[in-house]
């Protein structure tokens, strides 16, 4: 579905990718993860053509999209839901979902507002709240229930569980791998990579802007290596 | 007396409001100060007194002027700002590239009207006065006070109501969240600098109308005034806007009748600078000041 070839990409002037290929297949749940810096927000904000790619092509369903328009690409359906959620404080609880019904620009809405509320029940109970007046954890919801409002084809989030409660972070993760089993294809960027790893079928390893692993993430998490360098350090902090 | 000159007070602070709105509303969603913005209105005054004497009737020549103004505006945009944007250098140099577009197209205005002091022809608009309960009332009055209600109306139930200005309001949020959302901003900047060209147009309008005096030069002290009632409402507040021209219409008509001419300007900053010690954000403004430290 998505078929990220030889992408190479410069941020604030550093390169922050080299030669990165990437896939995700129609269906599939998979991980990026990597440490702080990698590159992985570069990653996502090139497939979502906020960065464009130095060279390299970025394909969505076998059509180029590197130098489509960020708001072109949204609109047909690769939807981010972006690191710190970046959910419009000033505007209401509901206002942020209707405003994400902004990237169906004419396509099928594969998400009712009526089913966000169902599955998070908390965005019907403050719809006329500020958004801003949520806490974290539902933010998040908010920014994902958003997000679904544009029928996302390919989702992509960007660090949904920064800055949660471990019992939030549960949360996140259990309901994008309930979305992924209803059909949706995610990428999911991570640095918690002990939950990435559990709640996705493949995934990818970024280290200074180069993927220096990847495969199932069964067996990513049993890797030595990995364990050593991604999965140590949640060890230690768990 | 006092009643007659607050009512006079407030319809000229009707139209401040007006102006300072467009200007507000500009620096609110899109962190630009255009410092053209007071050649908008001195455009919208010229098109509706050029319309008015080739014999148009004045609603025709006030919908060009409001029509003309959101175009300059638009084109003020396409031509000072959105090249600036494309290299990222917006902030400092877009401040420096309006004041260029502002001076260009005062040389233009003074090129036409030969650098004279133009007015609308007499009884442009009907003189009639009305009395209620003591105070006169003109006709024009009313015309300037419900034409600026009914454009803040009208823009609030644009920004608050309707999908249009959702989008608008998660760009001035977040210009970076709402694109990934699949807002086209471009399509967002159009509308900000049409609508607010669209006011300044209305309102020169009025002031012509109002003030009897059309001149190229005519938008720079409103654009000072704008300014300094953005400041006082608090930057980019809408409603903030709307009350301190209200205020400074008001606190100006009023130093006029009763003091001497000359304070009228001392009055007006030196209160506005006693409510900024009181207020630093100004009377609606939140963290105006995080607004403009903010890197975009």
């Amino acid at each position: 579905m998505l078929e990220l070839k030889n992408i190479a990409a410069s941020y604030s002037g550093i390169k922050a990718l080299h030669d990165v290929s990437l896939t995700v297949q129609k269906g599939e749940m998979v991980a990026l993860i990597g440490a702080n810096g990698a590159g992985k927000s570069t990653l996502l904000n090139c497939i979502s053509g906020i960065v464009k790619p130095v060279s390299g092509s970025i394909d969505l369903e076998g059509v180029n999209i590197a130098s489509v328009r960020p708001w072109k690409i949204s609109q047909s359906g690769l939807l981010q839901v972006p690191e710190g959620r970046q959910i419009l404080p000033e505007l209401t609880v509901l206002e942020n979902l209707q405003l994400g019904q902004t990237a169906l620009s004419g396509r099928a809405p594969t998400y009712t507002i009526d089913q966000v509320h169902d599955m998070f029940p908390v965005l019907h109970e403050r719809k006329s709240q500020r958004a801003g007046s949520l806490s974290g954890g539902e933010q998040q919801m908010l920014a994902i229930g958003r997000a679904l409002m544009g029928a996302p084809r390919l989702l992509l989030l960007d660090e949904p569980s920064l800055g949660l409660a471990p019992l939030l972070v549960q949360k996140v993760f259990d309901t994008l791998q309930a979305l992924n089993k209803t059909g949706l294809t995610i990428l999911l960027v991570e640095q918690n990579a002990r939950q990435a790893l559990n709640v996705t079928n493949r995934a990818y390893v970024l280290e200074q802007g180069r993927i220096v692993h990847e495969g199932e993430s069964r067996v990513l998490s049993e890797d030595p290596d990995v364990l050593a360098h991604y999965l140590g350090l949640g060890a230690q902090s768990e | 007396m006092l009643a007659q000159q607050i009512l006079n007070g407030l319809v000229v602070g009707g139209v401040y409001s007006l102006f300072a709105l467009g200007f507000s509303l500009v620096f609110g969603i899109h962190k630009i100060l255009n410092l053209a913005h007071g050649a908008v209105l001195m455009t919208g005054a010229f098109i509706g007194l050029y319309s008015v004497l080739l014999g148009l009737p004045l609603p025709v020549a006030m919908i060009l002027a409001i029509l003309g103004g959101g175009l300059v505006s638009v084109f003020i945009e396409f031509t000072a700002f959105r090249p600036l944007r494309n290299t990222g250098e917006s902030e400092f140099g877009a401040i420096i590239s309006s004041i260029g577009a502002n001076l260009i197209i005062i040389s233009i205005a003074q090129k036409i009207s030969n650098t004279e002091i133009l007015r609308f022809p007499f009884e442009t608009f009907p003189i009639v006065i009305f009395q209620i309960a003591g105070i006169r009332v003109s006709l024009l009055q009313m015309f300037m006070a419900v034409m600026a209600l009914a454009l803040m109306a009208a823009l609030m139930y644009y920004l608050m109501r309707t999908r249009h200005g959702r989008q608008v309001r998660a760009v001035a949020g977040n210009e970076r969240a709402a694109v990934l959302l699949g807002v086209n901003p471009n399509i967002i900047y159009f509308q900000t600098f049409f609508i607010s060209g669209a006011l300044a147009g209305a309102s020169g309008v009025l002031i012509g109308l109002a003030f009897g005096s059309i001149h190229f030069m005519m938008g720079e002290p409103f654009l000072l005034a704008a300014f300094a009632i953005c400041i006082l409402g608090g930057m980019g507040s809408i409603v903030g806007a709307m009350v301190a021209g209200l205020l400074f219409g008001m606190i100006q008509t009023l130093s006029v009748a009763y003091l001497p001419t000359g304070l009228t300007d001392a009055i007006i900053y030196s209160t506005i600078f006693v409510i900024l010690i009181v207020r630093p954000n100004g009377l609606f403004g939140k963290a105006a000041a995080g607004v403009l430290r903010s890197q975009r």
